[in-house]
């Protein structure tokens, strides 16, 4: 059974795992950080240096918190609806390329758990399945901000997922693949004007902004938090949760941002690749360093180097996700539906057209 | 081994579509309905066709029956209460049906499928690229002819939401949720 591809396929699974585990307490660390400094206050920085043990203290808290069951809740869909969501959000890393195709040990493979035509619908198909877990947790809560803020997320969700889908489309068009590692590599190896690396963020601003927005709205972050907007509906879909279940919905939230930012970068910003620079030369490099030459090898060095940058870009994208978060105020509902309906659907599709348009005019 | 993980899904598939149909709670009958589709894609995976089992979660799954909890959440229907006729003629008779249609078709599909074995197809056959020619090659009609049809539901969807009150059909969701449906489905296919 453990052929060394199977092998291969759980290093990187660890990897990944291991990366978006640790998204929860680093978030939750710069989501009170960042914006006291906006805000020009301190924030927690009492525990640890910099107050970077105050994410252990908040999970202490979330353990040891009575897990509360509401009367006349839904016992089993309430126990369920925070994982169903926590566990769509975990999937999807699997088609997320962080290197080109490498050789550890004699044996070559590409650094993506699984290697599909079909990688960007598997990514669709498994982060649309995070909406069950907020449905659920608003149905089952028995209570009624809980169900308008489930009514909320599932319409909201569905809206925005067609202007996304069709923005990451038109990201595809150029190289001509739902594989990501060939999005990734048509990026590198393509140049404009001589010099610039052909990132779709130059050939389609117009498409990254959509995608951007759709993000938002699809991660349910302000200015898109309708379903837990806490002026109306207390908390909405996870009011009457609390303790690790709780928690779940963080970490699962937490988690479906940093793997639509990993996606972003991937689409729009080159991916594991930085310009100028071989990621197998870097690699070599790296396993050269004098204290981890005896273990790694040149591919596990392309591997960590193509994983840094792909995280490296992935934590800008969630630098941004706070930093909206902490300037723009809340959409009304109606206002929410007409910008996914009304404009960024008739933009995406425009965006998609032009784009097809120019590919096959082979301008692209 | 691969026999055993098709055993599994078929079996989980078959099951949850059992419960679709004997559930009293519209909700628990969506969830079940999930369980299915998200079996059938994995029955995909294993035929080697990735492509057709993403499909499958991203429209099904993904969308339109977040559409029927969207629908069930905001009529707030409620658990099914009717009382179950017992033993009276019907049941005898639906019973007999049942058996003899269950029977019709086992000997169909065992004259058909008695000695075929389980093995993935060839991934070529539908891949991608293959299912796209197709698509846009031989059936272009019918697959155009298909989009113009969705294209009727909208429309007639959004006349009968707003031929209504129309007090009633100033609320967005209303008009937005046949529309969307529809949309998705169009959407996703082209």
């Amino acid at each position: 059974m453990l052929t060394p591809t199977v092998v291969a396929a759980l290093a990187m699974t660890g990897l990944w795992l291991f990366a978006l585990i640790n998204v929860t307490p680093i978030m939750l660390w710069l989501e009170r950080r960042a914006p006291a400094f906006m805000q020009d206050r301190l924030g927690p920085n009492r525990l640890g240096p910099l107050g970077l043990f105050q994410a252990i203290a908040d999970v202490l808290k979330f353990i040891f918190k009575e897990d509360v069951n509401p009367a006349g809740s839904d016992r089993l869909l309430f126990m369920l609806a925070p994982t169903v969501g926590f566990v769509a959000s975990l999937l999807t890393y699997l088609v997320v390329p962080f290197g080109p195709e490498v050789t550890v040990a004699g044996h070559t493979f590409p650094l993506v758990v699984i290697d599909t035509d079909a990688g960007m619908l598997m990514f669709l198909a498994l982060s649309s399945l995070g909406v069950y877990g907020l449905v659920l947790a608003g149905y089952s809560s028995n209570s009624k901000w809980s169900l308008m803020g489930g009514i909320r997320a599932s319409a909201q969700m569905v809206s925005y997922e067609l202007a996304l889908t069709i923005s990451v489309l038109a990201a595809l068009v150029p190289s001509g693949s739902l594989n990501l590692s060939r999005v990734v590599e048509h990026q590198i190896h393509q140049h404009l004007l001589g010099f610039l690396p052909a990132w779709n963020i130059f050939t389609q601003p117009l498409g990254f902004l959509i995608f951007l927005v759709a993000a938002f709205a699809e991660t349910n972050r302000l200015p898109f938090d309708l379903p837990e907007a806490e002026s109306e509906l207390v908390a909405g879909y996870h009011t009457e949760y609390g303790g690790l279940r709780m928690a779940l919905f963080y970490m699962g939230e937490y988690q479906s941002m940093a793997i639509l930012s990993a996606l972003g970068a991937t689409l729009y910003f080159g991916g594991w690749s930085v310009p100028m620079i071989d990621a197998n030369a870097a690699g070599a490099w790296i396993a050269s360093l004098p204290l981890v030459s005896a273990v790694l090898s040149p591919g596990i060095g392309t591997a960590l180097f193509g994983f840094s940058v792909l995280m490296v870009k992935t934590y800008t994208f969630l630098f941004v996700f706070i930093w909206v978060r902490w300037t723009f105020p809340r959409f009304r509902y109606d206002q929410l539906m007409r910008l996914g309906w009304k404009i960024l659907l008739p933009l995406a599709l425009l965006n998609f057209v032009a784009v097809a348009a120019l590919a096959v005019a082979g301008k692209i | 081994m691969l026999v055993a993980v098709f055993a599994t899904l078929a079996v989980i598939a078959i099951v949850s579509a059992i419960v679709v149909v004997l559930h009293r709670n519209p909700v628990f009958s969506t969830m079940s309905l999930v369980v299915t589709l998200v079996s059938t894609a994995g029955l995909f995976v294993l035929l080697g066709s990735p492509f057709l089992a993403a499909l499958q979660i991203l429209l099904y799954t993904g969308a339109i029956l977040v559409l029927f909890l969207f629908v069930i959440m905001l009529l707030n229907v409620q658990r099914e209460r009717t009382a179950v006729t017992r033993a009276s003629g019907m049941v005898i008779a639906a019973g007999i049906c049942a058996v003899v249609l269950a029977g019709a078709v086992i000997r169909l599909f065992w004259a058909a499928y008695s000695g075929a074995t389980f093995a993935p197809q060839n991934p070529e056959s539908s891949s991608l690229v293959t299912i796209a020619r197709e698509l846009f090659g031989a059936y272009i009609l019918p697959f155009e002819m298909i989009g113009l049809l969705l294209l009727v539901a909208v429309v007639a969807a959004s006349w009968v939401a707003q031929k209504g009150d129309p007090a009633k059909s100033d609320t967005p969701e209303a008009p937005d949720a046949p529309a969307a449906a529809s949309s998705v489905a169009s959407g996703g296919k082209s």
